[in-house]
């Protein structure tokens, strides 16, 4: 849950106007990279016994800046486009679909359950029923892994899953003084008892409260964590500035490219169509190194340019069973095999999750580090990413806070986030999920490897990793 | 024995507060010249900055030894003569501690004033230089930074100090009957203002770096890390040493500017204090609030008073002559060397000198959840061990839970924990009315009505569902605990322990072991207790232990000198004015009437005639007047809700009417009557000794000291005898029992004391 603090200084960005003169780009934009497509002939990860999920198809809309194009919408909106563009581009019949799973972590509370909003407006059977989930940035990471649940169990052949966030406007409430007022206003019987309520309202009562930027536990803002988790695993501040720098030219160079095919074009009711995501600005590390630190100052690292921006955005994939996806003719993009979650310490480790959850999930699918062609891993902070990556590099960290005989190993930069990440593509909560997840099968096939591997951090201390399979060509 | 609350400077007596000058007496003077490397100062010059650390080989903590200021004004003498050198930072290698403070023995080692006037000087001086240092130098503080180790830090141009819950800032000298004797009195009145400054010196009171911000007393703070690639204590450091490095050469280039804009109200308080009248207004109110609080009985305040007034109102050279010369006549004071004597006390009291316990006590049970009990679960539940509180019925369980939910509450909002703390260790305590879960309780501790038929009760059915390896510890005041252990199956597992309420304020905890108690047994009682944060004294058995057994002669005649027309105010105002922090008359309302009769009565009994003294009817009727004292509202005196004024019972005057006694002239002076009452207490300490109740003097003045409210300022009843003198004393207790009778014959110890003069309870 990254900066909320920094909007003010991202959202003037300039990046609109891309958005226009790009109108309507092409989907069938072949690029020269597809040439060498060549599967390598690695063991597949099935098992006996166990059934073979894949995921058929994943969309999201463009992640915009919040306070720009998306401005006057709710969040059902956003969602509902992305289903929108999910039923398009795979031309699922409304009523295939069993369960509808969305993740989000700002609620709107008129739409507390937002899948269920958004699936209606998207034009889904009403017979469908849909639940919301919440666990911060991996909230729709645990969208798609209840849907695997479900499929697994046998219960569901086909479940959308999907995220959304909307910072552009988010619950501000009355303080919990004039709420009890309030609340009691609406009890009190006679003329007498309601003006001494009202009597009773201070201005104490009138200060509204915002939604928390800190976690509850420690009161702590994400920012300053990834400051001091920086500072803990010793990440300069030109180091991360150098990762922002190269997450925003990988994404500008994937976005020129065309390689952003989960991107669906977006008419934003009373405004313009939207298809592509507008917060990458590749600069120059003097630009970089210009920006005061934005949480510990005066001799913090962490600044606004080297954070994940408040974004907003949706994404939807479906998920089905191989025999459904096949029976029903699809081709599926890749398999989605083992994952975990972990949790650790809120306070020191917060961001720590990829850390954790990586070593656990690449033994649980027997595989180690260089087996894998693909990462994705979710970029809350650049110095998030550096520490991670440290930590590990580190036998002395793996022996002394994960209980493991050696570290697990850095995973190469060659085959790191290299369509850009959380950082420049954008960042919105509860979405980020179903991007990796739907990149690391695009990349998979793009690229030719067989394994992937998703991994995120996420808020409580908590993190997530994911094994995804190429579908064999 | 109950309710003792301990005000003013004994509460903040607190050895957890201030790690303060512990001792490294086994320090090596032999110094050889020339080549020596050097052990506890080293610097490393990182760029144009010099590093310069502070490691004391010989101790946990960094005190300003003799040998430490040798080698740091070596060290600076070469970094100023070093021109690659443009700026240092001082920063100490121990995690948990810049620098505690000077090193007492060296303070305790001179041989009079003159010679700790000089030390003093010394400090002066070698902070002068510091002060004036062509290069600045950057302190970087995490952990303790307390007495010299603040004049140390306040002495350098900047402060760098970490966030973390030990760094602490602070001037504790007051606490041992001393000043800040090295410049503290004259710059901390400069940098955080005159108000701020006394409160400082005068309560001795640590300072988070949080707070220290605000106040000016640090410039830059740094956050604690968590586990990198190092532990959080070593990565934490090293991340210090690297902020404050970039501070050193930002204040070397002119970067960081070393005066800061004064904010307004900075403005306006300078200007207000530029005004004489006001100036003085301000050394009057605080001497006034000094002299109310401590009677005048402590010298050091009002030195720190007259040393500050002298440096702002005379000037430095004035200033600095006054504190050196003041230092060094509080050091020779008898208050002093009894302050310093219970600090030493209280270290040794943190000790478990029965060695570790077999087994750790991970879940403890407490049967009743009144103030007592609740309070024991109080502090313990947050100290990581699952706590059952059980009662009996379901109206005392909520209170007793809304007691421990409140202290935890209370700590949330003043910030000391988080609410999210508050409820992780609210997740200890389980409330019960019945005995689920006790067979995985180590140790079960009795705060039952003081009753032995109801314990004996409460001890049987405990041990019918306990574990054999179970501990069952007895709250009480007076029952002796070989009568409760009668009825156990396993006498061997069961052990006396008294706590003193409010548990959560009083930090004394007096262990009683029968003969028949196990060692093993012993270390972990006191194993819990130092867990809980207590001062802990180990007695033997017997009727009223030690601390009631003390208590209860002396509220014998405080009785008797009711009976014989001393209002109760007078009785109050004699003992406090003898440095008690309660008056006898409060001190008995606090305990409760009804409790103070039963023990007179038991205890008259045990003892006989020699706990005579006031009639015990004079108790008994007023409890039987339903005048318990402050939890019935009335007592000797009357206590209204929300009123701060209290008043003497009017009824009261006819009880003592009833049983009035006529006062004899000889020996009925105000300072006759406090004799009286003391030497009875102190009389009855030394027979605890002699009797071998008591396993030493020191744990003897510890217990009187944090449990009764024994004047600090003397030390406890051992230390008193010491520097009163024995035969002083012995000559006033003869010419009390010519009167009274053999309630005042001096005990056979502290005759032998009296013949002899060199003989000592304390070396």
């Amino acid at each position: 849950m990254a900066s909320m603090l920094l909007n003010s200084m991202r959202s003037c960005s300039v990046s609109h106007s891309w958005a226009m003169r790009f109108g309507v780009r092409s989907l069938s934009a072949t690029a020269p990279l597809q040439a060498q497509v060549q599967t390598k002939s690695k063991k597949t990860l099935a098992r006996p016994g166990v059934k073979n999920i894949v995921l058929v198809e994943g969309v999201r809309t463009p992640f915009l800046l919040s306070g720009t194009m998306y401005v006057d919408l709710m969040p059902h909106d956003l969602a509902r486009a992305a289903l929108q563009g999910l039923l398009n581009r795979t031309g699922v019949p409304k009523d295939a679909v069993d369960y509808i799973i969305y993740g989000t972590v700002i609620q709107e509370v008129k739409t507390s359950n937002v899948a269920r909003e958004a699936a209606m407006g998207a034009g889904f059977s009403d017979k469908i029923p849909a639940h919301t989930v919440t666990m911060a940035c991996i909230s729709s990471n645990q969208a798609m892994t209840s849907a695997v649940g479900l499929i697994a169990a046998g219960q569901c052949d086909a479940v959308v899953a999907g995220g959304v966030e909307f910072m552009s406007d988010v619950p501000i409430r009355h303080s919990r003084k004039m709420r009890k007022t309030m609340l009691s206003l609406n009890k009190a019987k006679t003329l007498g008892q309601k003006l001494s309520l009202i009597g009773s309202i201070r201005m104490a009562h009138l200060s509204p409260e915002l939604p928390a930027v800190a976690e509850f536990s420690t009161a702590e803002t994400m920012g300053h964590s990834a400051d001091r988790l920086a500072a803990a695993f010793g990440v300069s501040r030109v180091e991360q500035d150098e990762f922002a720098v190269r997450s925003h030219s990988l994404a500008k160079k994937a976005q020129e490219s065309g390689l952003l095919e989960d991107v669906i074009s977006f008419k934003v009711p009373g405004r313009d169509i939207v298809s592509k995501d507008n917060g990458i600005r590749p600069s120059s590390m003097e630009q970089m190194a210009k920006l005061k630190p934005a949480f510990i100052k005066p001799h913090g690292t962490v600044t606004a340019a080297n954070s994940s921006f408040l974004t907003d955005g949706a994404s939807a994939v479906l998920i089905m069973s191989e025999e459904k996806a096949l029976a029903m003719g699809y081709k599926p993009k890749a398999y989605l095999r083992d994952f975990v979650y972990v949790s650790q310490d809120p306070k020191d480790q917060l961001l720590l999750g990829p850390t954790y959850s990586t070593p656990k999930v690449l033994e649980r699918a027997g595989l180690s580090m260089s087996d894998i062609d693909v990462f994705e891993f979710h970029e809350a902070f650049a110095g998030q990413i550096m520490a991670n990556l440290k930590a590990m590099d580190s036998d002395w960290f793996a022996q002394t806070y994960m209980g493991r005989k050696s570290k697990v190993g850095t995973p190469s930069m060659d085959k790191f986030n290299l369509w850009g990440g959380s950082l420049s593509l954008g960042h919105p909560f509860g979405a980020t999920g179903c991007r990796l997840v739907t990149t690391v099968a695009h990349r998979l096939k793009k690229e030719g490897g067989q394994y992937g591997l998703v991994a995120a951090c996420a808020a409580g201390g908590q993190g997530h990793a994911m094994v995804i399979e190429a579908y064999p060509q | 024995m109950a309710g003792v609350r301990a005000l003013g400077v004994l509460s903040r007596l607190s050895a957890k507060r201030y790690a303060l000058l512990t001792g490294s007496s086994f320090r090596t003077f032999s110094v050889v010249p020339a080549m020596q490397a050097r052990t506890h100062v080293n610097y490393e010059v990182k760029g144009d900055v010099a590093v310069i650390r502070m490691n004391d080989p010989n101790s946990k903590v960094n005190t300003l030894s003799v040998q430490m200021q040798k080698e740091m004004i070596e060290v600076m003498d070469e970094l100023w003569a070093d021109n690659a050198v443009n700026s240092a930072v001082l920063i100490s290698s121990k995690p948990g501690c810049f620098i505690a403070g000077a090193d007492i023995n060296m303070i305790q080692a001179c041989k009079d004033a003159e010679e700790v006037a000089k030390l003093s000087q010394e400090g002066q001086k070698m902070f002068e230089q510091v002060e004036k240092s062509p290069k600045p130098i950057v302190a970087a503080i995490n952990g303790s930074c307390l007495g010299g180790g603040l004049e140390f830090a306040i002495a350098c141009q900047y402060r760098v100090a970490t966030k973390s819950k030990k760094t602490v800032l602070g001037t504790p000298e007051v606490m041992l009957g001393l000043l800040p004797g090295a410049g503290g009195t004259q710059r901390l009145p400069k940098m955080v203002g005159l108000p701020s400054a006394f409160d400082m010196m005068l309560t001795g009171r640590n300072i988070r770096a949080d707070k220290a911000k605000k106040m000016g007393l640090v410039d830059h703070l740094v956050d604690p890390l968590g586990p990198g690639l190092k532990s959080p204590e070593e990565r934490t450091i090293d991340y210090l040493e690297e902020i404050a490095i970039e501070c050193a050469r930002g204040i070397a280039n002119k970067k960081i500017p070393l005066r800061k804009e004064k904010g307004r109200m900075q403005k306006i308080q300078d200007y207000i204090m530029s005004f004489e009248l006001v100036r003085n207004q301000i050394y009057k109110t605080v001497h006034g609030k000094v002299m109310k609080q401590s009677k005048g009985l402590y010298p050091a305040p009002l030195k720190i008073i007259e040393c500050v007034k002298t440096g702002v109102e005379q000037g430095p050279t004035a200033g600095y002559l006054a504190e050196s010369q003041n230092f060094g006549q509080l050091a020779k004071t008898t208050e002093s060397a009894a302050l310093i004597g219970l600090y030493h006390g209280q270290v040794a009291c943190k000790k478990n000198r029965f060695g570790t316990p077999e087994k750790e006590v991970k879940t403890l049970a407490i049967l009743g959840a009144g103030l007592m009990g609740a309070g024991i679960a109080q502090v313990t539940v947050d100290k990581g061990v699952h706590t059952i509180l059980k009662d009996t019925a379901l109206a005392g369980l909520a209170r007793g839970e809304q007691q421990v939910y409140k202290g935890l509450n209370d700590k949330t909002k003043k910030k000391s924990i988080t609410s999210f703390q508050r409820d992780s260790i609210l997740s200890n305590l389980t409330g019960q009315l019945d005995y689920k879960g006790f067979e995985k309780a180590d140790m079960v501790i009795e705060a039952v009505f003081e009753d032995i038929n109801i314990k004996h009760a409460v001890l049987k059915e405990v041990e019918a569902v306990v574990s054999p390896q179970c501990i069952f510890a007895t709250n009480t005041s007076a029952l002796p605990i070989k009568e409760i252990a009668a009825v156990s199956k396993r006498p061997e597992k069961v052990i006396g322990m008294h706590y003193f309420s409010p548990v959560d304020k009083m930090q004394l905890l007096e262990i009683i072991t029968t003969d028949k108690t196990s060692k093993d047994t012993t270390a972990s009682a006191v194993a819990v207790g130092l867990k809980q944060g207590k001062v802990i004294i180990v007695v033997g058995d017997g009727p009223g232990f030690y601390t009631t057994r003390c208590l209860a002669p002396m509220l014998a005649e405080a009785v008797r000198v009711l009976q014989e027309g001393v209002d109760p105010k007078k009785l109050d105002a004699l003992t406090t004015n003898f440095g008690f922090p309660v008056g006898a008359a409060t001190l008995a309302d606090e305990v409760g009437i009804d409790v103070a009769a039963h023990v007179a009565e038991d205890l008259g009994k045990a003892f006989g005639s020699r706990f005579g003294g006031g009639n015990v009817d004079v108790l008994k009727t007023m409890v039987d007047l339903g005048f318990k004292g402050r939890k019935s509202g009335k007592g000797c005196y009357v206590y209204q809700p929300g009123s701060k004024v209290k008043e003497v019972n009017p009824e009261i005057g006819d009880i003592l009417e009833k049983f009035k006694m006529a006062a004899n002239p000889a020996v009925s002076s105000d300072s006759d009557v406090q004799y009286r009452l003391v030497s009875r207490f102190v009389n009855e300490a030394v027979l605890c000794l002699q009797e071998g109740i008591l396993n030493n003097p020191l744990e003897g003045d510890i217990g009187a000291v944090f449990g009764l409210g024994f004047p600090p300022s003397h030390g406890g009843p051992f230390r008193f005898v010491d520097s009163f003198g024995a035969d002083k004393l012995v000559e006033k207790m003869r010419r009390f029992e010519a009167i009274y009778g053999n309630q005042f014959t001096p005990c056979q110890l502290l005759l032998d004391h009296a013949k002899n003069s060199s003989k000592k309870f304390h070396k």
